[in-house]
């Protein structure tokens, strides 16, 4: 078992020292983030990806601090893979669900998010509905928050966890980046929290990214944040090192912006023959839940050797275990973690 | 109550055109009596004006609530309220409440909702509401999506000689949008719509007001390429004007960082391009009226995600020093100022105000525009203070004001 409050193992490293490596009290999107504090997370991650493999996955680190997970959307995945985190980490774990909650009674975000501090939590986890929310709570409480999924804007720990998948699929040691990986992210771009923390991490580690999507689901001037954009899907998959699918929501499917699952299969979905004009050894991902037949043959989602389907989710527990060790560790008073002045977001 | 005659002396005159003149001006029994080299009579009260400027209080096109101390603090002495209230201005008994409802020192003038509701479907009680007390007609924070509504509104108003005032949004384009498409609005994940929204609305009304023969007033016009069809409107003798709030030629979508519900406004704010093109209609002409806009929000509409909040400002306080930017930038003169904030929005609303004449309603502003004060959100006047101006240092205030010949804050 791991003894609380140890150096952290990135020290020593090519990263600042101490808290001068992550200097924000919250995790609300990967924008926030530098290359080098992107890196570190990645890092961190390392330690608690090989726990998780271990019989005894049990750290005492969090022992005595109490998260809340506060989803405000529904949530399955992410959730347990929160809950999970947590508990290894040894923290006491509690989840508010909004279904059963009292937001639906009307009470405001920001009164929720008052009544949460004032339960004295060491940590917020927030996943809600609308754009910008989890920015809006942590300017409200007093404890690290972390973004869960907020709207369209960002999921932060997804932008992570991919990143490691595809470094541990490449045999990366610590410390790699992504630089010159082709990268094609395809499916309903416009709407994913997902895709566009992808795109911020990816493109900050060095990565090519094409973002592929009929233009209905296309953002606009998305060229801006450095990716190339495509609406032909074979041509997007040319000479691409990694494919990540994005699910396309059942209700956009409905004649909206697709006029059907088939056709959207036919034009996005990708299929092993389709999967051959990328790169040979290609490989694919999925931030699932999947739709399988319409965005992804279980063909390719199976595949042994080119899915990292599982593996993300592997990775994921790893990602927010750092993040929730790394923005706590103020909190625990970790040698050279001094509270943050001024600015901490 | 009959007011004694004041006479104001020391100021610059704002006339209608060129630079102010220096002189005095004389109010008995709430008119102008007399302005220029006018020297007081001997029971008259004497304002020194302390060669600030005397100009006509300010005649505000199109503000959401009745805000008093915001209204007086922005020299701002008739509203035109705009029908969406709760419930809305569609029936003659609530313009007529809502016509009395600043009286006696602000003049409140109620715009009748366009259709029962607002809901855009059904024609209200336009002539009633008329004979009520309404100044003109408008389609609210809505633009009314059924050509054949909007043309049946037009031809009727048009009969009636009332003014409809609507907003220039293309409901199916813009949905449920709270951003403009852009590369802001991509990196926040708003719902966004692109902004030619707006040039399709203003296209699609500028045909039917050339259609029906009515006046058309498009409350904001935010972008360049509806601004260009308003202008190509006007030369072409169709009977359109603009408006516009200092928001839109003051700041543009890079305001939306951090999510900031204050600058959340509808329309969005603009690319910068857009707003640039504001200023340039501003100037030449194309704009007619700058309003406030005024719509105080509370934490409950604002203290929300961006997409949730309510969009608007209060916006009364900063309509005058921040249309003075314009001045000070060289774009226009003092003159075409007061025009924007008072004399234009008068003639739409065919009121006798607005300008400095002989024989005028005594609504009268003391303006030193170069006073310089700085805007605080904590500190407003208005019953919120949600302004996407909060900390910016501005210049021009209010020093004295009179409606109807009565100095307000004075007993």
């Amino acid at each position: 078992m791991q003894p609380s409050n140890t150096t952290p193992v990135s020290q020593g490293r090519e990263y600042p020292a101490g808290g001068l490596a992550f200097p924000h009290r919250d995790l609300t999107g990967i924008g926030q983030l530098a290359r080098h504090e992107i890196l570190y997370l990645l890092d961190e991650a390392e330690q608690w990806f090989a726990l998780n493999r271990q019989s005894q996955k049990r750290a005492g680190l969090l022992s005595g601090l109490t998260i809340i997970n506060a989803f405000f959307e529904n949530s399955t995945r992410t959730l347990l893979s929160f809950e999970i985190a947590g508990k290894r980490l040894g923290a006491d774990v509690v989840n508010m669900h909004a279904a059963t909650s009292s937001v639906k009674k009307g009470e405001t975000l920001i009164d929720t998010a008052i009544t949460l501090n004032a339960m004295r939590a060491d940590a917020i986890v927030i996943r809600h509905a609308s754009s910008g929310a989890v920015r809006l709570i942590a300017g409200k409480v007093d404890c690290p928050v972390l973004n869960a999924g907020d709207g369209q804007h960002e999921h932060p720990t997804q932008g992570l966890l991919d990143a490691l998948s595809i470094r541990h699929a490449l045999h990366l040691p610590p410390g790699s980046d992504l630089n010159g990986l082709n990268v094609t992210i395809c499916g309903d771009i416009l709407h994913s929290r997902v895709a566009r923390s992808n795109i911020l991490s990816l493109t900050a580690l060095g990565a090519n990214v094409r973002v592929c999507a009929p233009p209905a689901l296309m953002p606009a001037e998305i060229e801006a944040m450095g990716v190339s954009v495509f609406h032909d899907f074979d041509a997007a998959l040319k000479g691409a090192n990694v494919v990540m699918m994005l699910r396309l929501q059942q209700e956009r499917m409905q004649g909206q912006f697709i006029p059907s699952p088939r056709e959207y299969r036919h034009l996005y979905g990708l299929t092993l023959d389709r999967l051959a004009r990328a790169e040979p050894d290609a490989l694919v991902m999925h931030p699932g839940p999947m739709n399988r037949g319409i965005e992804i043959d279980s063909q390719v989602a199976d595949h042994p050797a080119r899915s990292l389907i599982t593996h993300q989710v592997e990775c994921g527990v790893a990602i927010r275990m750092a993040c929730l060790d790394v923005l706590t560790r103020r909190t625990r008073g970790v040698p050279g973690w001094a509270a943050l002045t001024g600015e901490a977001a | 109550m009959i007011p004694r005659p004041v006479t104001i002396t020391g100021g610059r005159l704002v006339v209608p055109h060129g630079a102010p003149q220096p002189g005095a001006i004389r109010l008995v029994e709430g008119r102008i009596a007399a302005l220029g080299n006018v020297s007081p009579e001997p029971d008259d009260c004497v304002i020194d004006a302390a060669g600030h400027l005397i100009a006509p209080g300010l005649v505000d096109l199109g503000v959401f609530a009745v805000d008093k101390p915001a209204f007086h603090f922005g020299g701002i002495t008739r509203a035109a309220l705009m029908p969406d209230q709760g419930p809305p201005l569609d029936h003659p008994a609530r313009v007529r409440f809502a016509a009395l409802s600043g009286k006696p020192d602000m003049w409140i003038h109620p715009l009748a909702a366009a259709t029962r509701g607002l809901e855009g479907v059904e024609l209200a009680e336009l002539a009633l509401m008329r004979d009520a007390g309404a100044r003109a007609v408008a389609t609210g924070r809505r633009w009314i999506d059924d050509s054949g509504v909007m043309l049946r509104l037009l031809s009727y108003c048009a009969m009636l000689g009332l003014v409809v005032v609507t907003h220039a949004e293309d409901a199916g384009v813009a949905g449920t949008a709270v951003a403009t498409a852009g590369e802001m609005a991509t990196r926040l994940g708003l719902p966004s719509a692109p902004a030619a929204a707006e040039a399709l609305a203003v296209a699609r009304d500028i045909a039917l007001a050339e259609l029906s023969g009515a006046q058309l007033h498009f409350r904001q016009v935010t972008t360049a390429r509806a601004l260009d069809l308003v202008r190509a409107a006007k030369a072409r003798g169709i009977r359109v004007t603009a408006g516009v709030t200092p928001a839109h030629f003051m700041l543009s979508d890079l305001e939306l960082a951090n999510f900031r519900t204050f600058s959340r406004m509808s329309p969005p704010l603009r690319q910068d391009a857009d707003r640039r093109a504001v200023v340039d209609a501003i100037a030449d002409g194309t704009i007619d009226v700058i309003a406030s806009g005024h719509d105080p929000r509370g934490p409950e509409d604002k203290r929300l995600p961006f997409a949730d909040a309510e969009p608007g400002m209060a916006g009364a306080e900063t309509l005058l020093p921040l249309t003075l930017t314009l001045v000070r930038d060289g774009r226009i003169d003092l003159a075409r100022a007061f025009d924007l904030v008072a004399g234009a929005p008068a003639r739409l609303l065919r009121v006798d105000a607005g300008v400095l004449r002989i024989g005028a309603e005594a609504d009268i502003a003391v303006v030193d525009p170069h006073r310089p004060w700085v805007v605080s959100s904590d500190k407003m006047a208005a019953s919120a203070g949600n302004t996407p101006f909060d900390r910016r240092p501005v210049e021009g205030r209010v020093t004295a004001l009179f409606k109807g010949g009565m100095q307000i804050g004075q007993k």
